[in-house]
């Protein structure tokens, strides 16, 4: 099969982008848009659709399985994990694919995701106290501790901004694991920051839903920390 | 002189090195390329081995040893794997404090079985204890971070080593952050914690295309001794998917996998027949070795199985519902209806960096863990021990290099490494259509000197980090020429016999600056207790 991406691209953050195309011929049955990527960059030569030579496309990757999210980007429009869409099940004529538009760009497809590292140290997210795991509370500690912090959920989110107080569902699944984990009397503080960071700002749109490329049960762990930060209070 | 630690990687190693050091109140600079989050850490899959004899089964610490040692076929340090496993079960408990899920029965972690140990004695959150693992150290590190103990420097990649200018001892590390292209010098002990060298057998390894071995591959040619390159552990159940290969975690066999190769047509499960009491949990050299040998014996296709259609429902929704959904997504493939089709691949280094018991390597005030290092792992290491000794052996890392004294005003090296366009992939793929033929799980002079002599011809038009890499390709295929005798996962056809007299030794390679230098180095012997 051949296919056609077309790739934003830009040297550095302060250059303009601009797209360019290029054609991938492949024979494997589950050839992804990371193996599209890493085939480009191993060519001797690296031309475009028109044979004009290029500089390497620069993108971040890791596991190609999935397991560690350093290959999110939007792929036709959508943010997801470039070794998770195969090529054959994108319908598009071209293959659009781009860097993630909510953070900063360094160069091609690589962003700057800080934020979502610094947005925990804002919440506190770490325990205050040993918080030993129980079958009880086994469910949701595993399935929250699942977040590969990729950035998907951000890109989709229609609240999230770098530079806004809502932290997204990047922070919440964290914070699930810490408010679950923790005695009650221990997590006053991060119920706070959880009320402020993400119940305030949580439209519930849950368009994080269905692009997480875990699959995490994003409701499941929402309403689950919500009953804990915020609806007991009220008892 | 007191200084800040800087630990080289972010992975299970690195973060427990920074967590201990950060507890005694140590500042350290954690340098990453990416976040911990894309660490290969998170990939690791069945458990952690710890003797907690939770399963009535009358487990200990010593017999935790005995496997651990019967499974590195006796070349592991003895003093430093007897420390592993001793403190094996209080890492467990620190783990299950930070909240991580264990799979548990009650208030009790469950343990399974897993290859080449006796008893159950490794803890799993179902097949992605990697993941689970280091989701709850990156939280507790974020605690130290906040306090200003443990200081980020995220897309920053290790550059070379600042070496005293006898070459004897490390003074720090040079770094290049990525984003912003700028360099910078940090003075003080350090720690390695980099990771295996995937990047010598691009496409043919479990692990993360990250985790290329460039920092190896940089301090041995500044001089640091490497050990047990020989040593490569290939995976029995992988599968080959676009870029790489995929691994089917030993849990699927310790939950009751059985693998099988059809001879004249029939199913036979050579494991279960040639090994009555550990049968498809051999340690996995022994179950690798078996599948090439068995399914090319008289009347098999070559081909191998792993059958799981026999495992119940509940193994499949509490256990292994992450490993069924990976096998449907990436091989299209459903283990519970059919057998899959598993071979050997390249899942983990034994040898590494070379360290003593206190993770302390050839040079003064330099630090090694994790994959990197050569520890704890011997001929061949056993599923669940790779993460107890990437967490403990950080442990053991951070405080050697906390009671390490730092002397003032030696003068450094004068050695300029420049910053240049670094590791070139193409490269790589040229080195491993040379060595991985010759390093595979059977081998033979003939082939390792015909590879040899290959590789010397090659290197004129590499970049000078290319040549590294080149570099140690060739101690690899050295290390292993040498080593005249077969042991764990070194197989030699023309030395098909165990030699205890003459190789239960640790082979070290050093490069001179001209040559690489091969040894034998007696183990350490076994302090009585």
């Amino acid at each position: 099969m051949q296919y056609v991406l077309k790739i934003r691209r830009r040297t550095s953050s302060a250059a303009k982008p601009y797209w360019q195309r290029f054609v991938y011929e492949t024979d494997l049955a589950g050839a992804t848009v990371a193996t599209a990527l890493s085939a480009l960059n191993d060519r001797n030569l690296l031309t475009d659709i028109d044979g004009s030579s290029c500089t390497r496309i620069a993108w971040d990757c890791g596991c190609l399985q999935k397991k560690c999210g350093a290959c999110a980007m939007v792929i036709c429009g959508s943010p997801a994990l470039a070794c998770n869409v195969r090529l054959a099940e994108l319908k598009a004529k071209e293959i659009t694919v781009e860097p993630l538009r909510k953070f900063p760009v360094v160069a091609d497809l690589i962003v700057d995701r800080s934020i979502l590292r610094e947005n925990l140290q804002t919440i506190r997210a770490w325990l205050t106290a040993d918080a030993p795991a129980s079958e009880q509370k086994n469910d949701v500690l595993y399935e929250a501790s699942r977040c590969l912090q990729c950035g998907c959920c951000l890109e989709i989110c229609p609240n999230f901004s770098t530079e806004g107080k809502f932290f997204g569902m990047a922070a919440m699944a964290p914070t699930t694991r810490l408010l679950t984990a923790l005695p009650k009397a221990e997590a006053k503080m991060l119920r706070e920051q959880y009320r402020r960071h993400v119940y305030a700002g949580c439209g519930k749109s849950l368009a994080c839903r269905n692009v997480c490329p875990a699959g995490i049960d994003i409701e499941k762990l929402l309403v689950n920390s919500n009953a804990l930060a915020i609806w007991k209070k009220y008892r | 002189m007191m200084t800040d630690l800087i630990i080289i990687g972010a992975g299970l190693a690195g973060l427990s090195a920074a967590i201990t050091a950060a507890k005694q109140g140590r500042v350290c600079r954690l340098i990453s390329l990416q976040p911990s989050e894309r660490a290969q850490s998170v990939m690791a899959e069945g458990g952690i081995n710890g003797a907690l004899n939770t399963m009535g089964e009358d487990d200990s610490p010593a017999e935790h040893f005995a496997d651990t040692m019967r499974g590195g076929v006796f070349l592991a340090d003895p003093n430093a794997v007897k420390n592993l496993t001793d403190h094996a079960p209080d890492v467990l408990r620190m783990l299950w404090g930070l909240g991580v899920p264990f799979n548990m029965r009650g208030d009790t972690p469950v343990l399974r079985n897993f290859g080449g140990q006796k008893k159950k004695r490794t803890a799993y959150a179902k097949s992605s204890t990697g993941k689970i693992l280091m989701n709850a150290l990156i939280d507790e590190a974020r605690k130290y971070e906040t306090r200003g103990l443990i200081r980020r420097y995220a897309h920053h990649e290790f550059v070379a080593l600042l070496l005293s200018a006898d070459g004897a001892q490390c003074l720090g590390a040079k770094i290049y952050d990525r984003y912003t292209a700028t360099t910078a010098k940090l003075y003080g002990a350090v720690i390695l914690c980099s990771g295996g060298m995937n990047s010598l057998f691009p496409g043919l390894t479990t692990g993360s295309a990250a985790n290329t071995g460039d920092v190896t591959a940089t301090v041995f040619a500044q001089g640091v001794r490497l050990a047990n390159l020989e040593f490569i552990q290939y995976h029995p159940t992988t599968v080959a998917i676009p870029g790489k290969r995929c691994l089917l975690s030993e849990a699927a066999r310790g939950e009751g996998g059985r693998l099988f190769t059809l001879r004249n047509g029939e199913k036979w499960f050579f494991m279960e027949e040639k090994y009555p009491e550990l049968g498809n949990l051999m340690p996995r050299d022994v179950v690798s070795r078996e599948m090439v040998l068995c399914a090319n014996a008289a009347g098999c296709d070559g081909k191998v199985y792993l059958d799981m259609t026999a495992l119940d429902e509940t193994v499949w929704q509490q256990k292994l519902s992450d490993l069924r959904e990976e096998c449907m997504r990436l091989l299209a493939k459903d283990p519970k209806t059919a057998p899959i089709e598993v071979s050997p691949g390249i899942h983990y280094f034994m040898g590494g960096i070379d360290v003593d018991e206190n993770h302390r390597t050839s040079v003064k005030n330099l630090f090694a863990a994790g994959e990197c290092a050569c520890q704890y792992h011997g001929a061949n290491r056993l599923g669940g021990n790779s993460m107890l000794g990437a967490i403990f052996g950080g442990q053991v890392a951070a405080a050697s290099a906390c009671a390490a004294q730092l002397q003032e005003n030696i003068p450094e090296q004068e050695r300029e490494t420049r910053y240049t366009s670094r590791f070139c992939r193409m490269a790589d793929r040229r080195i491993t259509e040379i060595l991985d033929p010759a390093l595979g799980i059977f081998r033979t002079a003939e082939q390792m000197q015909a590879a040899l002599a290959q590789l010397n011809a090659l290197g004129d038009d590499f970049s000078e980090a290319d040549r590294w890499h080149l570099l140690l390709a060739k101690a690899f295929l050295l290390c292993a020429l040498n080593r005249k005798e077969s042991r764990g996962a070194h197989t030699r056809r023309d030395y098909p016999d165990r030699d205890d007299v003459s190789y239960q030794k640790t082979t070290v390679a050093r490069f001179d600056g001209e040559n690489i230098q091969i040894s034998l180095w007696e183990l350490p012997e076994r302090r009585a207790d």
